[in-house]
């Protein structure tokens, strides 16, 4: 089974300490996912649960053995790189295949499990081509293929879909979360697309600079980030800031509200601005509004058809409870 | 290039190239064609004439002939067995990162930029040679009795003196190749379970294939045309007379201009059947 565990895992590379001593527990068939801005160290924490990274100090357990200096081969794991690194001189099936190739499993046995991973993937009809042949949402599911063969212990996924094109990465991202219910696998995803994170993850792990920011289930993070960093990084588009006076209000250091928890009037509310750009998705408007005496513009989600061009006077009016709170530390006062 | 024009214009631009190039090429090939069929012993006037294929006859059925092709295979395959060999791993090891990486990698390419002729004369007296050379000392320093290697081995020490100077170029190219090598596909075999030889025999060997067909490519069309360190080191005894060898003893020593010139024309035919070859694999392998 896959139960991952990190204990006081630090990681420096000469003097540069990219992820100090962290813990984190995996549970069995959890879906869990790193998310955090570019350089956080999200990659190199799952590359040090693979493997391909030893650990400064700290411990690894996976399935309760200490994994700590075992080598990657050893740790029972699959792995899924962005560059999906099939080996292009194989075939499809040469490439699903060699995991366990190297395992020593017979040839029938081999074939039986590649011709089972690739109905489960759709992938039947393309065996006999190269990588070099296939589209990007193709070689994507090659490379999953190839993990899934080997009935690893959890998965491990590094921004599998930062290569493809939006509408192709929608339908990956239901492949990929169809794949865990089905399997029922631990699987451990990295990527900095927060939208990714909240539709996939059981638990969601925010990082920043290597510091676990904080671990919590989709909408815990939504509803009630611990600090500024995790308010403003959850939720699309981001949450709006306020300091000064209108924080000050609220007895707080700073102030945030998200775009779809503000009402927006054309006659009268708590604030006031002009309209500037708007975003129109159909569904949804969203106004960069330009409050009276703020310099940072403020995101307000309106509904799909709103009668107020670029320059009109509006009105917000923010949902009291909704306001989150935030201390002179950044973390939120309850 | 769109218009007619200046299509016109390109054409006049490149002509004098094209026909410099065809002139160089044609004149000494037709004139090595038309020696060829004629009697032509400088030293020996007055029985000047078109003898047919007398010459090609000769030539072939000289015991001289099949010896000095075998010679020259066993010479070009020797050199590209061991240039290969080393020069991938060289490549592998300069991949690493060292100490002092940029110094080694230009000591590796240096004997690229020796000329044949000194780097043959260098091994053959401070290396090779039975008394002073290096690897008699070095032989008498374990109490062995020192070889005389270019007399008992050499076929083996002109191989030996070619490779050390195509070896720079093999490694160079494989170098090169080994670092445009995705490391996320070694990674990834990593964790598929390869261990280190399963992923140089599955991963790295396969990424290589195509610059190693360029560098065999490229070598052999040098190598069938050694003859410098032949020159220098056995002027051809010992059996090591290969065909380019042959071909300049039969025109220069025995001053038999026709005789050579047939013998000429049998190595073009003999470079064109390596070159088709050659092609074939390596177009196969670039297609993929």
């Amino acid at each position: 089974m896959g139960r991952i565990t990190l204990e006081k895992v630090r990681k420096a590379f000469g003097d540069v300490e990219v992820i100090p001593p962290l813990d984190l527990t995996i549970e069995d068939g959890e879906f869990v996912v790193f998310v955090g801005p570019s350089g956080c160290g999200k990659s190199t924490l799952l590359r040090i649960i693979a493997g391909l990274e030893d650990v400064s100090s700290g411990h690894i357990e996976i399935d309760g053995t200490d994994a700590t200096t075992l080598p990657p081969a050893k740790r029972s794991l699959a792995m899924v790189f962005q560059s999906y690194a099939l080996y292009p001189h194989m075939t499809v099936r040469k490439n699903i295949a060699f995991p366990l190739r190297m395992a020593g499993f017979s040839k029938a046995e081999q074939d039986k499990k590649v011709e089972a991973a690739a109905s489960v993937l759709n992938l039947t009809a393309y065996l006999d081509r190269r990588p070099g042949q296939l589209s990007g949402g193709q070689r994507q599911r090659v490379a999953i293929g190839r993990s899934i063969v080997r009935e690893p212990a959890a998965f491990l996924f590094d921004e599998p879909l930062s290569n493809l094109d939006a509408a192709l990465r929608v339908g990956m991202r239901l492949e990929i979360s169809e794949l865990h219910k089905r399997l029922a696998t631990t699987m451990v995803y990295v990527t900095h697309d927060q939208v990714e994170a909240m539709t996939m993850a059981d638990k969601i792990v925010v990082l920043q600079a290597g510091r676990i920011e904080q671990v919590g289930s989709p909408l815990e993070l939504y509803k009630a980030p611990r600090n500024k960093f995790v308010a403003g990084f959850i939720g699309s588009p981001r949450m709006n800031f306020l300091e000064g006076a209108e924080a000050s209000k609220h007895g707080a250091h700073t102030i945030g509200v998200r775009p779809e928890h503000i009402e927006v009037s054309a006659e009268a509310g708590t604030w006031k601005g002009k309209v500037g750009v708007a975003e129109h998705l159909g569904s949804d408007t969203f106004f960069h509004v330009h409050l009276d005496g703020e310099s940072d513009p403020m995101t307000v989600r309106a509904g799909g058809e709103v009668g107020m061009s670029y320059g009109d006077t509006i009105y917000l009016t923010p949902q009291a409870e909704r306001i989150q709170r935030f201390g002179q530390d950044g973390l939120r006062m309850t | 290039m769109a218009t007619q024009h200046s299509k016109a214009a390109a054409r006049l631009m490149i002509s004098p190239a094209v026909v410099l190039l065809l002139g160089w090429m044609l004149v000494p090939l037709t004139m090595t064609l038309y020696f060829s069929f004629r009697r032509y012993t400088p030293l020996r006037p007055g029985n000047e004439g078109w003898v047919g294929f007398d010459n090609y006859q000769r030539f072939i059925t000289s015991s001289s002939f099949l010896d000095s092709v075998g010679t020259t295979l066993l010479m070009v395959g020797g050199i590209l067995f061991i240039t290969v060999v080393f020069g991938v791993l060289l490549g592998l090891l300069l991949d690493q990162p060292i100490w002092g990486q940029g110094i080694v990698r230009i000591l590796v390419i240096a004997p690229f930029f020796v000329m044949p002729t000194v780097s043959a004369l260098v091994w053959k007296n401070m290396f090779l040679d039975p008394v002073n050379g290096l690897l008699s000392h070095l032989w008498e320093f374990f109490g062995a009795t020192p070889v005389d290697w270019l007399t008992q081995a050499p076929l083996f020490s002109i191989i030996l003196i070619v490779s050390w100077q195509w070896l720079p170029f093999a490694t160079l190219i494989l170098l090169t190749a080994v670092q445009s090598l995705d490391s996320e596909q070694l990674e990834a075999a990593e964790m598929d379970g390869a261990p280190p030889i399963k992923r140089f025999w599955f991963i790295i060997l396969p990424h290589l294939a195509r610059a190693i067909t360029v560098v065999i490519l490229i070598q052999t069309i040098f190598l069938l045309s050694i003859f410098a360190e032949i020159f220098v080191t056995t002027s051809g005894a010992f059996g090591t007379r290969t065909l380019t060898y042959l071909v300049y003893q039969r025109v220069l020593e025995s001053q038999n201009v026709g005789l050579g010139s047939a013998g000429g024309i049998y190595a073009v035919i003999l470079a064109n059947i390596v070159a088709i070859f050659l092609m074939r694999i390596v177009g196969k392998n670039l297609d993929a």
